[in-house]
């Protein structure tokens, strides 16, 4: 598989650029369980790309491998052009990767500023000493980069909830909080893990619109795991589908409805 | 109606981002400054500097020194007393080795000197969390405690095994030996207690804060959005260490003025301390300096209440100490897990209201 160099613009006026990650080949094992085997796909720059699959397809392992918290046996992968060496998560979260979790992984002792301000880690190096003293780059650096996090607090309209502590707060705006500090990072990928898990069809409908809007507004690269596939083929411009660990369509969401393994593997198939 | 932040508008996020962003809270905070500066030491004598002021000032760093590692990062250590114990054994070996630097500077480097053997007694952290973590620093109570008392180049090769702060002077005050004045010792140790909750606080509100209660409440998350763990918990432990050294550097040099360490920095003390950030309120600057003076103002109100007032034996008081303290980690644990911090908290939010419910 060759990287896409040419960019394309979609139906709906988005521009889609070249490749950006790369997945060659991937296998992971845990002991003598295959979780996922010999999986390759792309991600290229602005575009949303779904990876959907059965329960314990693999998906979120996928995910996991993208992230840096599990380093594959087999496979490599390619980011900006480069092959990845294995590294610790925090250095792939450097790297301008980030990522929300299925089940919500908040800072709950923290104030919500508090949770998104983190997300910028990578915006603000200042020194400790510098810190202690709260003068100088430590200071500059806090309101800079305050400005920039009430920009998406604004986008995501959880500016009454600011100072609340995340540990009370619902579960619907839990999970928004979380993109909100996944979004601080500016990321070039954001790994989306079933961001509409347990959520009421109004609440589905206000996260796929922070998604799209998200897209849209910042160009950000996103990569979501997702099972409602009203959801997935609508927002979506390309899909993997994964069963069992491995790779059984890529495509538009159009191609893949009419895959004959896609609907065999989510519609059963007849023995006779 | 008078507490309140109604009509006090913050214009920039510098203002938002202040210690004390209500009016009120602020004049307090000047006022309390003032009392402590320029009015406790013209009426201080040496009872009350002993019995109270010093120790609060000093078990206050302590506690904010723990309440870093504790309260915000999350790393349990039970072995205050022996880090406090570094501190004071670097700071006897800097006053005798050097005596023409002044007192202030042996302080500070006794302080950089216990950041130092906290990160490497830290380093298990990275592996084990918990209890598992708490063994760990339990060993480096005990251990620490053996090598003051069995090393002689220590205790500079003393007779008695004890060290005993030589006399020095700041501005030509005397602040250690046994001819201090209440006053000078007070203002001392006040400075040291100022400047660490100054910094305390700049470093929890900032990004090294943000890091550290990261890690504490959800390490792998921390990780994954980029917190390096390994510098989040050396600097946590650095820090930690830093201000627990200090208060070390000042329990001997200025309050005591003789260890012998098994007594003076035993385990004892590390419990202490960490009941102080208990009942005071994990995570707090406010919750350090409160678990402090209540813990060290409640021995000194029981003896005046059952002692002086109504008459009971000393050892009975003594006892009672001890099931009153037990009783109350208890309380608080069960009731209040973030301590005197959290009922201040929620007084200071019905102030906001009042004289209206809602």
């Amino acid at each position: 598989m060759n990287a896409q160099a040419e960019s394309y613009v979609t139906d709906d006026g988005r521009t889609i650029g070249p490749t950006v990650m790369e997945m060659k080949n991937i296998t992971l094992r845990f002991g003598g369980v295959k979780a996922i085997t010999d999986i390759s796909f792309d991600i290229r720059e602005g575009e949303i790309r779904a990876i959907i699959g059965p329960n314990g397809a693999g998906k979120s392992s996928m995910l996991n491998v993208i992230s840096g918290f599990y380093v594959p046996q087999e496979g490599e992968v390619w980011y900006k052009g480069k092959k990845r060496p294995p590294m610790k998560p925090y250095q792939v979260a450097q790297q301008g990767i980030a990522r929300t979790f299925q089940n919500i992984a908040l800072f709950e002792g923290m104030t919500v500023l508090d949770n998104v301000m983190t997300g910028r880690i990578r915006q603000m190096q200042s020194g400790l000493f510098s810190q202690a003293l709260w003068k100088g780059k430590a200071e500059k650096e806090e309101v800079a980069n305050r400005e920039q996090v009430e920009k998406i607090i604004d986008f995501l309209e959880i500016q009454h909830i600011r100072k609340t502590p995340v540990g009370r707060l619902p579960y619907g705006l839990k999970k928004r909080v979380e993109l909100a500090r996944a979004l601080a990072a500016e990321p070039s990928i954001l790994l989306l893990d079933e961001p509409m898990a347990g959520m009421n069809v109004e609440e589905k409908e206000d996260m796929s619109r922070f998604i799209l809007d998200v897209n849209d507004e910042f160009g950000t690269t996103i990569a979501l795991i997702e099972h409602d596939m009203g959801v997935v083929m609508d927002l979506s411009d390309r899909v993997v589908v994964m069963d069992y660990g491995k790779k059984i369509g890529d495509g538009t969401p159009d191609e893949v409805r009419n895959n004959q393994d896609v609907i065999d593997a989510y519609l059963g198939v007849a023995h006779d | 109606m008078l507490y309140r932040e109604a009509g006090d508008f913050k214009t920039t996020y510098a203002k938002d981002n202040q210690t004390f962003p209500i009016k009120f809270d602020r004049m307090g905070y000047y006022t309390a400054l003032v009392v402590a500066f320029l009015v406790i030491p013209f009426v201080i004598n040496d009872y009350w500097a002993n019995a109270i002021l010093l120790p609060f000032l000093i078990y206050a760093i302590a506690a904010l020194g723990l309440n870093i590692l504790v309260g915000y990062c999350g790393q349990v250590s039970l072995g205050t007393g022996g880090f406090m114990a570094v501190g004071a054994y670097a700071c006897y070996k800097l006053m005798t080795s050097m005596p023409e630097v002044n007192i202030f500077f042996h302080i500070i480097i006794s302080g950089g000197i216990t950041a130092f053997v906290c990160v490497l007694f830290g380093l298990p952290s990275l592996r084990i969390k918990g209890f598992y973590l708490a063994v760990a620093t339990l060993a480096a109570q005990f251990f620490l405690v053996w090598l003051f008392n069995r090393v002689p180049w220590f205790y500079n090769y003393s007779a008695s095994g004890q060290i005993n702060a030589p006399e020095r002077t700041v501005f030509g005050i005397e602040i250690t030996g046994p001819n201090t004045e209440a006053w000078a010792t007070y203002l001392f140790c006040l400075v040291f207690l100022v400047a660490s909750a100054l910094i305390a606080r700049n470093l929890t509100r900032g990004m090294a804060g943000r890091k550290w209660m990261a890690i504490r409440d959800m390490d792998i998350a921390a990780e994954i959005i980029g917190v390096n763990p390994l510098k989040a918990k050396m600097t946590a432990f650095a820090a930690s260490g830093f201000f627990v050294g200090i208060s070390g550097a000042l329990f001997f040099s200025v309050y005591l003025g003789a260890v012998e360490v098994g007594e003076a920095f035993g385990i004892n003390k590390s419990f202490l301390v960490l009941f102080m950030i208990i009942i005071g309120g994990l995570g707090s600057i406010f919750g350090s300096f409160a678990g402090a003076a209540f813990l060290v103002l409640l021995p000194v109100v029981l003896k005046i209440v059952g002692v002086d007032w109504l008459g009971w034996p000393t050892d009975m008081v003594a006892h009672l100490q001890l099931v009153i303290v037990g009783g109350l980690i208890i309380l608080f644990l069960i009731l209040e897990p973030h301590g005197l911090a959290q009922l201040w908290r929620v007084t200071k939010q019905k102030l906001r209201l009042w004289p209206f419910p809602h």
